[in-house]
């Protein structure tokens, strides 16, 4: 009952920039180019966050913390939203102004990446500061005996194990953050969903559009995966077997 | 930064913020949270049978679900569940199922698929020892499964379950992409009605973040408590 058209994707798409195929696509290069540029923030903040929370300094853990419970505990489109209409209003009238004027795509590709970038960055602290937690005591101790300063141990001992431990935890954070790109459709980036949602209200084809980008994104997915264990295999610590504690839970 | 902040139309705005948007986030969470673990055992179930019968299709749904966007599966099933529902009564159109129950399939589906491997690794961590045990006493595989395994999986899984929860009740913001009035699309509308953005907006946000904060806190004492007793 269902009247499927395949042809649709080779068809000229509605905003004349070539096939319906093409655009997807487009859309992809969005959600890789806004979830890549997110995922430089969250990696920087994450691992200082991450890395912060470990050092016997307390009132730097609190704030590591609290800056963790903010950001986990309000929901993503929420935090979109407020990147994208309350940012702007509490700024200084003259930069609020200017923000508010960017041309599209800027206008919402830049709070996108902010917001994604932050949020993603909480969840890289949390899986650092466990990959940091799930060394042997012994090795920070070592660092200290063998008279390493603090930051010492943290730069030649504890984080270049650490980083090695997380990778799997990490790429799947990384997975996440291309997911959750889709979320910045609803402050208008037109990304690979939010392209797919254009293709059905133009073509009328909604099967078609939702199946192409689910295609779309498990190809993405599987390519990622795979570059990711080549890459884990290469970095892999020789003999040594150890993973970061990982709830399953997450999304 | 606050001087221009309009604390009155939260105020005047909060019998329909809770009433119609709460209500309906709280309703869709708890039926998508005891749909989806119920669906999401039975996945796990099948996903560690030895048949491919069973394994292979139960594998391929869940790491298909996993590596979609949400926003994506809420506008899949938006379209895809009346034509569902049309096949199931055989009907000759597709039958219209309204926002809700579309909300509650998705969600359910959706995050069957994430309860799924949080059962599985509590299955996982039940020794084989009990299984084996359990057979030699005479129980068949759902006796084993319903009496032995499956009690303290859930029991080991608490906290995680729990912590999916959260996760599961600020997903359902987006359904906010389908104009459903949740709690953070009452707050929208009003937000475009009165112009107040600003307000409405860091309103959700901290009434969103006390929920998930509470709950994250019940489940850190929860977690606390069982590794005591474990």
């Amino acid at each position: 009952m269902y009247n499927w058209q395949w042809s649709i994707y080779l068809q000229p798409a509605a905003d004349g920039s070539g096939t319906w195929l093409n655009y997807l696509l487009v859309g992809l290069l969005w959600s890789l180019a806004t979830a890549l540029s997110a995922w430089v923030i969250a990696l920087s903040i994450g691992s200082i966050v991450g890395t912060l929370r470990t050092t016997p300094m307390k009132w730097v853990v609190r704030l590591g913390n609290a800056y963790v419970e903010i950001f986990r505990n309000v929901p993503l489109l929420v935090q979109m939203f407020l990147w994208f209409f309350v940012i702007p209003e509490l700024l200084p009238k003259g930069l609020g102004d200017a923000i508010k004027q960017m041309p599209p795509p800027w206008g919402s590709y830049v709070p996108a990446v902010l917001c994604l970038g932050l949020y993603t960055s909480v969840r890289v602290a949390e899986q650092v500061r466990a990959g940091i937690q799930s060394l042997p005591r012994g090795q920070g101790m070592a660092g200290t005996a063998i008279g390493l300063t603090l930051p010492q141990t943290y730069r030649y001992v504890l984080l270049p194990m650490a980083f090695r431990i997380v990778m799997p935890p990490l790429t799947s954070e990384f997975l996440n953050i291309i997911k959750n790109s889709s979320v910045a459709l609803t402050i208008g980036l037109l990304e690979l969903t939010g392209r797919t949602r254009a293709m059905q209200e133009f073509s009328f084809k909604v099967f078609e559009a939702f199946s192409a980008a689910t295609l779309i994104y498990l190809i993405t997915n599987l390519v990622i995966v795979l570059l990711m264990r080549v890459l884990e295999k290469k970095l892999r610590v020789p003999g040594f077997i150890g993973s970061a504690s990982q709830a399953p839970a997450g999304h | 930064m606050f001087s221009g902040y309009d604390f009155d139309v939260i105020q005047r705005s909060l019998p329909y913020l809770f009433r119609e948007g709460m209500t309906f986030t709280l309703t869709l969470t708890a039926l998508a949270m005891a749909g989806g673990i119920f669906f999401g055992t039975l996945l796990a179930m099948m996903r560690l049978s030895r048949f491919p019968l069973l394994n292979l299709p139960a594998g391929a749904y869940v790491n298909i679900m996993r590596s979609v966007p949400l926003v994506l599966v809420i506008f899949w099933f938006y379209f895809l569940v009346p034509y569902i529902a049309a096949w199931i009564i055989g009907a000759p159109r597709p039958v219209a199922v309204g926002a809700f129950l579309s909300c509650v399939i998705t969600f359910m589906m959706f995050e069957a698929a994430y309860y799924c491997e949080i059962m599985r690794a509590g299955i996982q961590s039940i020794p084989r020892g009990q299984v084996q045990a359990g057979s030699a006493l005479g129980l068949n595989y759902w006796q084993t499964m319903g009496t032995i395994v499956l009690p303290q999986a859930f029991r080991n899984m608490t906290p995680v379950l729990l912590t999916q929860t959260i996760i599961l009740f600020q997903d359902t913001s987006l359904v906010y992409v389908i104009s459903v009035t949740d709690f953070l699309g009452a707050a929208s509308k009003i937000a475009n009605r009165d112009y107040r953005l600003v307000e409405m907006y860091t309103f959700a946000a901290v009434v969103y973040f006390v929920i998930s904060f509470s709950l994250s806190l019940v489940v850190k004492r929860l977690q606390a408590k069982m590794a005591i007793i474990r």
